[in-house]
């Protein structure tokens, strides 16, 4: 499977990702934000950071630069789209998901490991996960997850929502919501599901000596899918 | 122009003599643009003037020592062509008047020092001093310093690995904030800031220069009264995006070979780094501040000169390599401009409208900067307590234990490290909250281990037996995760060096790290010094921060503090005299605040510490943890909590009661799980080396047990501990 990860002037896990996605047998390139063209890729991946330093909002510059254009055809035609935290303020910022990320709940940038309940399985990201619940990691100031009651109606009509907060046991309930997103959203998939935006980091769980393994559990599925 | 004078040159904070010594030096009455270049270049901060002398003497050499002091960071190699290349640095004073951008500029500008020199940032760290919890300004302080901190780190991508808060009311007017950090570089393959040869362009990239920040290194340099509020102009605004950028386009023209020498803009900026250039190039520098990208219209040399403006870097090119470094630049929309060339006058000249402005020769700057023999005196060693049986009669276990954990000092900091990015970039191995944060080595079975760690309360009672403490504390951290101790970094926050018993106390303190780093061959490499930490006549107590740095060879190897298997035994390493004088209980349970600091013995430290590393070699160790603040069973519970295991606890026996064992503070010791197969080796081993130790106890069911006298859950003592600053914040 071939990959391509875009690098915004100020992504910050664009590495990170790479070392991931080539550890679980990717064909990886990197692209940067000033060409027009991706390369052939069968995923595209929009990674971590704060992409022109998101000053402006989150993710709102960089669903104006020149290579998102490319982004945007490929999703449209079917393409695999992942976007990782950054990644996912951008993809909202383009319209391709719907909803928004705010300020977390209590105002501060939060790093832990968070334990994800997977919402729907019927698609490429999570199809052959056997685990209901996996431990992934956040590190975000703006994942707060929110959109108008309309919208939600849709996302849920369409069984979108991809990962919920939640405890060990899958409980998502409002005690295991770290950041305050609506229904504890942790990550969502457009209409078709080819495209995901979440804001837990599976890259950062690829080794029992990092913060977990349950990051390799989504890169095996996804390169087996 | 203004007319400089006297009176002039005091505001500045020169001294009447410094100004007369320029005088004489030129042989003319500066103008303004040159007064402010020489204010910048002598005030305390840029010239080490009451340090210099003293910093001599600090043992610097070592067999792993590539760059000692006197570089923009220390580096040490790491085997493998691999060094490190690390430095810890002050941003007191900005972080007071503001606490949010001078803890994030003190993050950004320790930062730069170290991908000046070719590395790219794999960890950074910070030791944090705040005043009393109940003082007023002490919560906001924190909330903005840990804001700023992360705001930066974050953002640029760099893991905050580890950190250390401390709260004591002498900070109440001069909060500290130290910046640390690590970075890679093949050890071929370092920049320096010596400039060489004449007619090289000399360039300016990153941030255009604004008004921010002027004087800033002279603030540093002074102390404070009531009118600190109208400084807040002096200091910098930080900007970790434009950072991120600076830093890649470095890091890519250093992969080819067009550098000759580069040099951030800390404090003092263009002034400072253009004259360090020249002066450990033996060169002179020529300058045409017109063609310097500023920020805002109308900025005089003057400004120009003394912006402190971040995110900037002065390089000396090779000649013709211009076109190619600024494609770099452009790539990363970064300002690019060739501003001035090498000379062979030794002069600084600058010109600005095609009129020179300024000319002084870079000797006077350099070397001819006052240097003072301050006057010190000599702290008395404190006398020893005598503690009587009915100072313990009505105390219980379990009640001290209760309180030593919620003791600010003592409390989990997990309320601060969740707001700093500690994963990013995928190898960080050991998080912030135990001994030391654990980075690997991109691509390598290596990790490097590292930890700031002062003592302030120990420097007061008895400054020459504290400085000793705090490099012991640090060579511990590295010990207690498996890492062979390496080299440290200092930083120096004292208070008025004009003050005989301040300056005797940084003088002592700096006698103990010399001694402690010679015996434990743990050498300084990089480090600075920041004084004036005083408001209204009221300084803080001495407080040397000093950052490790370990190497574990196989980072599979690395030990962690949780307690792990129940059924396996604990030791304590090193003897326990139970020292409590100057401890976290004989404050708060005996209100006893005077008395010497427990005493240092190297030859033990070194002894117990290598027996570590020896069980570590042999597989016979599953979890260590040093002891420190809090004594015995402070530790023991930070391991049973971590580690959500109880420990039932051995009878002592001996001379000391059970509050002076389990709450004294002697050093050199550690606390090591071991299975039970494994018992006899590691007496065996233990006693071969002479090495003291005493069996502590065994891990079992989720209370800490001892005899009748203590019976306490873990939830009992995980809840005032957890939550203690999580609720001081929300208050």
């Amino acid at each position: 499977m071939k990959s391509s990860v875009i690098i915004f002037p100020g992504s910050n896990c664009d590495r990170d990702m790479d070392v991931a996605l080539r550890k679980f047998g990717f064909k990886n390139q990197m692209v940067w934000h000033n060409d027009s063209e991706i390369p052939k890729s069968d995923l595209i991946v929009l990674p971590g950071g704060f992409s022109y330093g998101d000053y402006l909002r989150c993710g709102s510059i960089a669903g104006k630069s020149r290579i998102i254009k490319s982004v945007i055809d490929f999703a449209n035609s079917g393409g695999l789209v992942l976007g990782i935290c950054n990644g996912f303020q951008i993809l909202t910022e383009t319209g391709l998901l719907p909803g928004i990320l705010q300020q977390n709940k209590y105002l501060n940038f939060i790093c832990k490991n968070v334990f994800v309940k997977i919402k729907n399985k019927e698609n490429k990201y999570f199809k052959n996960i056997k685990k209901e619940v996996l431990e992934l990691h956040i590190a975000h100031n703006e994942g707060n997850y929110f959109c108008s009651k309309d919208e939600l109606k849709l996302i849920e009509d369409n069984s979108q929502i991809a990962v919920t907060y939640c405890d060990q046991k899958g409980n998502d309930d409002e005690a295991n919501n770290p950041n305050g997103a609506l229904k504890n959203i942790a990550g969502i998939f457009n209409k078709d599901k080819n495209i995901l935006g979440m804001m837990p980091h599976p890259e950062r769980m690829i080794d029992p000596f990092l913060s977990g393994e349950d990051g390799s559990i989504f890169f095996e599925n996804l390169i087996g899918s | 122009m203004v007319e400089v004078n006297e009176k002039i040159a005091i505001e500045h904070g020169l001294k009447k003599e410094e100004f007369k010594k320029i005088c004489d030096l030129l042989k003319r009455t500066p103008n303004i643009t040159e007064l402010g270049i020489f204010s910048a270049m002598w005030n305390e901060h840029c010239s080490y003037k009451s340090s210099r002398l003293h910093l001599k003497k600090l043992h610097t050499k070592g067999d792993q020592v590539i760059q000692g002091p006197g570089e923009n960071a220390g580096v040490v190699d790491i085997e493998d062509n691999d060094a490190i290349v690390f430095k810890i640095e002050s941003h007191n004073h900005p972080s007071f008047i503001e606490p949010y951008q001078g803890a994030a500029t003190g993050v950004g500008g320790i930062m730069r020092d170290v991908f000046t020199m070719g590395a790219r940032p794999i960890a950074n760290l910070n030791s944090i001093h705040f005043g009393s919890p109940d003082h007023e300004k002490t919560r906001n302080l924190l909330r903005g310093v840990v804001k700023g901190i992360g705001g930066y780190g974050n953002c640029i991508g760099v893991p905050t690995i580890a950190g250390q808060t401390c709260f004591d009311e002498s900070y109440n007017g001069n909060i500290l904030v130290n910046a640390m950090t690590l970075g890679l570089v093949n050890k071929n393959k370092i920049f320096y800031s010596k400039a060489a040869g004449i007619n090289k362009p000399v360039i300016y990239v990153g941030s255009k220069t604004g008004r921010d920040g002027i004087h800033g290194a002279s603030m540093a340099s002074a102390i404070f009264d009531d009118k600190i509020e109208e400084k807040k102009p002096t200091v910098q605004v930080g900007d970790p995006f434009t950072e991120k950028l600076l830093l890649e386009a470095c890091l890519e023209l250093m992969a080819g070979k067009s550098i000759i020498s580069i040099q951030d803009m800390g404090a003092a900026g263009l002034t400072s780094s253009s004259i360090e250039m020249a002066s450990k190039g033996n060169l002179g520098i020529e300058i045409d501040l017109t063609k310097v990208p500023c920020r805002e219209e109308k900025m005089t040399p003057y400004e120009i000169m003394l912006s402190e403006s971040q995110e900037r870097m002065l390089i000396v090119l090779e000649k013709g390599k211009e076109g190619e470094a600024k494609k770099i630049f452009d790539k990363w929309n970064l300002d690019f401009a060739v501003i001035g060339k090498t000379t062979d006058s030794k002069k600084i000249e600058l010109f600005f409208k095609n009129e020179k402005v300024a000319e002084i020769p870079i000797d006077f700057l350099a070397e001819s900067a006052p240097m003072y023999d301050r006057k010190w005196i000599k702290a008395k060693l404190p006398k020893e307590n005598k503690f009587t049986k009915d100072q313990f009669k009505s105390l219980k276990l379990s009640d001290c234990l209760k309180k030593v954990l919620v003791d600010p000092n003592i409390v989990d900091k997990e309320w601060i490290w969740d707001q700093y990015d500690h994963t990013v970039m995928g190898d960080t191995i050991q998080k912030p909250g135990g001994n030391a944060g654990v980075v690997r080595v991109h691509g390598t079975n290596k990790a490097v281990a590292a930890a700031v760690d002062s003592s302030a309360t120990y420097c007061h009672a008895h400054p020459l037996t504290g400085g000793k403490q705090v490099v012991c504390e640090s060579w511990r951290n590295m010990i207690s995760v498996g890492a062979k101790p390496i080299a440290i970094t200092n930083c120096l926050n004292f208070g008025n060096p004009e003050k005989e018993r301040n300056m005797g106390e940084f003088v002592e303190c700096v006698e103990g790290i010399t001694e402690a780093s010679k015996y434990l061959d743990y050498p300084v490499v990089s480090g600075n010094v920041s004084f004036y930490n005083e408001t209204k006549d009221k300084g803080i107590k001495p407080t040397p921060s000093i950052g490790g740095i370990g190497l574990l060879s196989d980072y599979k190897k690395m030990m962690t503090m949780e307690l792990k298997n129940e059924g396996n035994y604990l030791f304590v390493v090193g003897k326990t005299e139970g020292h409590l004088d100057q401890s976290i209980f004989a404050r708060n349970i005996l209100f006893e605040f005077n008395g010497p600091p427990p005493e240092i013995n190297l030859f033990n430290e070194k002894q117990n510490g290598m027996s570590i590393l020896n069980l570590k070699k042999e597989n016979l160790i599953e979890t260590c943890h040093d002891v420190s603040l809090g004594g015995i069973l402070t530790a023991v519970s930070k391991m049973s909590i971590k580690g959500n295991k109880g420990v039932k606890l051995f009878s002592i026996d001996g001379l000391v009661n059970k509050f002076e064992y389990f709450f004294g503070e002697d050093q050199g010791r550690y606390i090591i799980e071991i299975k039970p197969d494994n018992l006899e080796k590691v007496e065996k081993m233990l006693k071969k080396d002479s090495i003291h130790f005493d069996k502590l106890g065994i891990i079992e069911s989720n209370q800490i047990t001892y005899g009748n006298d203590l019976k306490i859950s873990i939830d009992d003592i995980k809840e005032g501990y957890k939550n203690w600053l999580k609720k001081y914040m929300v208050n």
